[in-house]
């Protein structure tokens, strides 16, 4: 049972609309961040409003609650205008930011009451409210652990709780997905299931376009603009019959996916696993595809179009195959075929073990993933191999060298992209290639001939005296990428290198991935998107601290296959291998 | 190569990057141009310990003339703006209550048939206990009116005051000679403090710090090209503040430019230490700043800029010694005014290396242990 407005008034909303957007622009300073924005977000369903970072999902979201005041056009929210009813916006609508909103320093259940108390509620009086919140979010048994301690997953379902308290009408609910591990994710769909079921709008921003599909319609936004208003399978629709994969290519599923992509048929392509799954342009006939198949003697198989699929096709198809960055570069020489290795890797913080006796081989040429939620131990395991953290016991090798004894000789072999690309903000782009190159030791010629090629290659010229911060996302990317290449390492250690990356960015990246693959380069990646995971040779699930499986993905996604899921996602490898490590861990307690 | 602590490749491209990073930082320029201006400013002209624009209140019940006479010596003395005469001792009270004056003079009945008597005629003096500092300054003033007024009753007698004071190295007791000297130690650590403080922190929530630390770049140089930017621009405020002594407010100097430079390195370096070691434990730089406030503030108080060190008690006595400030104060206060010999800048300079070194030291220890 669900907490929820089940009061019959809602029910009767039906497919009443709830939210009306008129027209909506917003500017912030010279920026756009919405454009002439019109659509109906109805009761009753759970509304996608989908994008990639900056596409404008969380301005509209603030001005769907009252929180901004849009430049131009108008929206009404259970029939108030957010600007002149802007009082009955905050009582009609409930709404849950990014970042919880939550006091950390508050227990579980007082973050409630003061939730409750803001709204002009008694806590006391509202008792069965309480416990009925409580049981929908199943967080009953954690009532007064403070919030700071509560996992990504419980955190959101707090703040989901606190953001019913009022029984809001429509409920938004900006990124939950973000920082929640698969598991926890399922829990969040079905509570939201429940919560349409009774008559809400529910909106579930979401920059993972997976999570587009299982919306019932969808706002699709780019650089602020509306790209698509319906239902998902609308979309996907259109797509139908364009989408193929090349079964089982083997080790030369990275040479394929590069002639793929270069053929004029064809208008985007991943690797999934061994295989390749590319989508043709509106149109286009087969024979291009079909000849690649034959040649390197594969089968062609149709799949179903995906809703990322159609993103791409919206935007006019992904980038080319051919990465003119691997082209520059000389085929990499190690000593050994071992590039990167660690034997009962181990880090505790005090009595909380953070990685737990990991261990395993990278090969030279591999690119190797270390996937898994948030706290398992991913971030942990990944910073003592690069270095940046000393391990408890147990001990990691780069290209042969002790991280903790020959350290500049190591760090010197090793390149790093970190998270959201850290660049020097306050410098200009060719500062910031001039300081890499520095900082690695690169001198006279040698140091010039490597930054006018990072700038050719990357295709940075226009951009030399911007700030990192003022680049197109895109562009950022390539300038970090091109930061940690300048020395040209044998190993370069990618974390999380596209979250938030719009999926042409994400194409564009893993095109130049693949090619420094291919020239013996090894990549050493942590990520948290799923279908990323797919273009890994082999890829290494953590979860509370310990190695649960490493292999190719395909192995892993054939463990989780059963009667009802024949063809299982990466995201369904994972929760599988989870849950059945978690009995298992049970039945030996 | 690579393998080596300090090279000058990656030491020159780190040190651009910091200057860099604080130039083109409006932030950062903000906290290195902008706060010594104002405070130039502030102390040089409104901060003062002289008594100066004060009211006095006057119940002058007497009639006669030594009364009279000092009641106009208080009319042209240059510190008391009004004299309010006042009817009632009531009245009187109630201006000390309201704060409108800070000293009242009763004169009694008596006061001048007591000194025509040849008595030594005496006036009650009430002071605003609230304001003690400037009250038992004004005391002091009115103390020295009342003597003068006693040495006229005697025309060719004896001065009642048989003791001159003399003030060295500040005859006429200037407070801006004592106060902008003093200053340019405090302002070259605030700056120095602050620019350091931030730097890594900076890195920090930018997430550059990771990447520094996993290219071969060693601490010692990490240490070092954030150490440079912090000392250079610390000298120069220093000098700037210096030459503002001499040139815009007359200071005498009188002792050498060369050891105080010398004082000057050595006392930003001890100070950049100190910068750096709160930089290497804040994970932000709100928490950077307010942990360079909340050394700095303290140090300041304890440096002996506004209080004596000998008034304090003993253990913290001692520990003002481990503050660079303490040091540099007498210093530059004793190169300015007192031609402090070389000497006796040498003891206050060997204290200042010494804690150069242990702060430096301290912080790159700090910075290679975050990498635990």
């Amino acid at each position: 049972m669900s907490p929820q407005p089940a009061s019959d008034t809602s029910r009767q909303h039906g497919d009443a609309a709830a939210v009306v957007l008129d027209n909506v622009g917003k500017r912030f300073g010279e920026v756009h961040a919405l454009r002439g924005l019109s659509a109906t977000i109805r009761y009753g369903r759970l509304t996608g409003l989908v994008g990639p970072d900056g596409a404008g999902k969380t301005t509209l979201m603030r001005i769907m609650t009252g929180l901004l005041v849009p430049n131009a056009g108008s929206v009404t929210l259970a029939g108030f205008d957010v600007v002149k009813d802007n009082d009955a916006i905050h009582v009609a609508s409930g709404y849950m930011p990014q970042r919880f909103g939550l006091y950390e320093d508050l227990s579980v259940m007082e973050n409630m009451r003061l939730y409750a108390q803001l709204r002009g509620m008694d806590a006391e009086r509202n008792a069965d409210l309480f416990a009925e919140l409580l049981d929908f979010t199943r967080l009953g048994p954690f009532t007064t652990r403070l919030a700071g301690k509560l996992s990504g997953g419980m955190k959101q379902k707090l703040g989901l709780a606190c953001a019913l308290m009022a029984r809001p009408k429509v409920l938004l609910l900006d990124e939950p997905g973000v920082g929640v591990d698969p598991v926890s994710r399922q829990d969040l769909w079905r509570m939201v299931q429940a919560l349409t079921d009774e008559g809400m709008a529910v909106v579930w921003s979401t920059a993972y376009l997976d999570e587009a599909e299982r919306c019932e319609s969808v706002l699709l936004l780019n650089q602020g603009k509306l790209l698509f208003d319906g239902p998902p399978q609308e979309l996907t629709a259109q797509l139908e019959g364009r989408s193929f994969r090349l079964e089982n290519v083997g080790a030369e599923r990275r040479a394929v996916l590069t002639e793929a992509l270069d053929l004029p048929s064809v208008s985007d392509g991943v690797i999934q696993g061994a295989g390749v799954r590319v989508v043709l342009r509106a149109g286009a006939g087969t024979e291009q595809i079909q000849s690649l198949a034959d040649q390197a003697q594969v089968e062609l198989a149709p799949v179903p179009a995906r809703f990322e699929d159609a993103f791409i096709d919206l935007l006019g198809g992904g980038p080319g195959g051919t990465s003119t960055l691997a082209e520059r570069l000389p085929p990499v020489e190690l000593g050994s075929d071992i590039a990167v290795s660690c034997r009962n890797l181990t880090k505790r913080f005090g009595a909380f073990t953070a990685t737990d006796s990991v261990s395993f081989e990278v090969h030279k040429g591999e690119i190797f993933g270390l996937l898994g939620p948030n706290g398992a131990g991913k971030s942990t395991t990944f910073k003592m191999l690069c270095g940046l953290l000393k391990p408890t016991a147990g001990e990691a090798h780069v290209v042969g060298l002790d991280l903790r004894h020959a350290t500049g000789a190591a760090k010197s072999r090793l390149g790093y992209m970190a998270q959201k690309f850290s660049l020097y903000g306050l410098l200009s782009v060719r500062q910031n290639l001039e300081f890499s190159a520095g900082v690695y030791e690169l001198e006279g010629n040698t140091r010039r001939e490597r930054i006018e090629e990072m700038i050719a290659t990357f295709d940075l010229g226009d951009w030399l005296s911007a700030t990192p911060d003022s680049l197109p996302l895109g562009h950022k990317q390539r300038l970090a990428l091109a930061c940690s290449l300048m020395h040209r390492p044998p190993v370069l250690f990618l974390d999380e290198p596209t979250s938030g990356v719009d999926p042409i960015t994400r194409r564009e990246f893993w095109t130049h991935i693949n090619g420094l693959a291919r020239k013996g380069v090894t990549i050493m990646v942590t990520t948290h998107f799923m279908d990323e995971a797919e273009y890994c040779d082999r890829v290494a699930m953590l979860s509370r601290a310990r190695l649960i499986a490493l292999d190719t993905p395909d192995a892993l996604k054939r463990m989780a296959v059963s009667p009802q899921r024949p063809d299982p996602t990466m995201e369904d490898a994972f929760i599988h291998l989870v849950e059945s490590t978690e009995r298992e861990a049970e039945a030996a307690a | 190569m690579s393998g080596s602590l300090l090279s000058f490749t990656r030491l020159r491209a780190q040190f651009v990057k910091e200057i860099l990073s604080i130039l083109r930082d409006p932030r950062s320029r903000m906290v290195v141009f902008v706060p010594p201006i104002l405070q130039l400013l502030v102390f040089a002209f409104a901060a003062t310990l002289e008594v100066r624009n004060v009211d006095i209140a006057v119940y002058n019940q007497d009639a006669g003339r030594w009364s009279h006479e000092l009641v106009q010596r208080l009319n042209s003395a240059r510190f008391i703006t009004h004299v309010r005469r006042v009817d009632s001792q009531r009245q009187l009270h109630e201006l000390i209550d309201r704060g409108e004056v800070i000293a009242a003079l009763a004169i009694p009945v008596d006061f001048s048939r007591t000194i025509a008597a040849g008595g030594s005629g005496s006036a009650q003096v009430l002071v605003d206990g609230r304001r003690s500092n400037s009250g038992q300054i004004t005391v002091a003033y009115l103390s020295t009116i009342a003597a003068e007024v006693g040495a006229a009753v005697v025309p060719g007698a004896q001065a009642p005051n048989p003791v001159v004071v003399r003030h060295w190295f500040n005859p006429n007791l200037v407070y801006r000679w004592f106060i902008v000297p003093g200053l340019t130690g405090i302002l070259a650590l605030f700056s120095a403090l602050l620019i350091t403080s931030l730097s890594i922190a900076r890195e920090r929530e930018l997430g550059t710090f990771d990447q520094l630390l996993v290219s071969p770049t060693s601490t010692p140089e990490i240490i070092i090209s954030k150490s440079l930017p912090a000392l250079a621009i610390g000298t120069l405020l220093g000098l700037f503040m210096i030459s503002a002594g001499v040139f815009l407010f007359g200071i005498p100097f009188t002792g050498s430019f060369g050891l105080l430079l010398a004082s000057l390195v050595l006392f930003i370096l001890s100070v950049v230490g100190i910068g750096l070691m709160i930089s290497a434990v804040s994970a932000t730089q709100q928490q950077a700043i307010l942990g360079a406030f909340a050394v700095g503030v303290p140090a300041v108080l304890m440096s002996g800029f506004a209080t004596p060190v000998e008034n304090m008690p003993v253990a913290l006595q001692w520990m003002a010694q481990a503050i660079p400030l303490t040091h540099f104060l007498v210093i530059v206060e004793g190169t300015f005014l007192k031609t402090m010999p070389a000497a006796d800048i040498l003891a206050n300079l060997w204290p200042l290396a010494v804690i150069a070194l242990a702060t430096l030291t301290l912080a790159t220890l700090l910075v290679r242990s975050r990498l635990q």
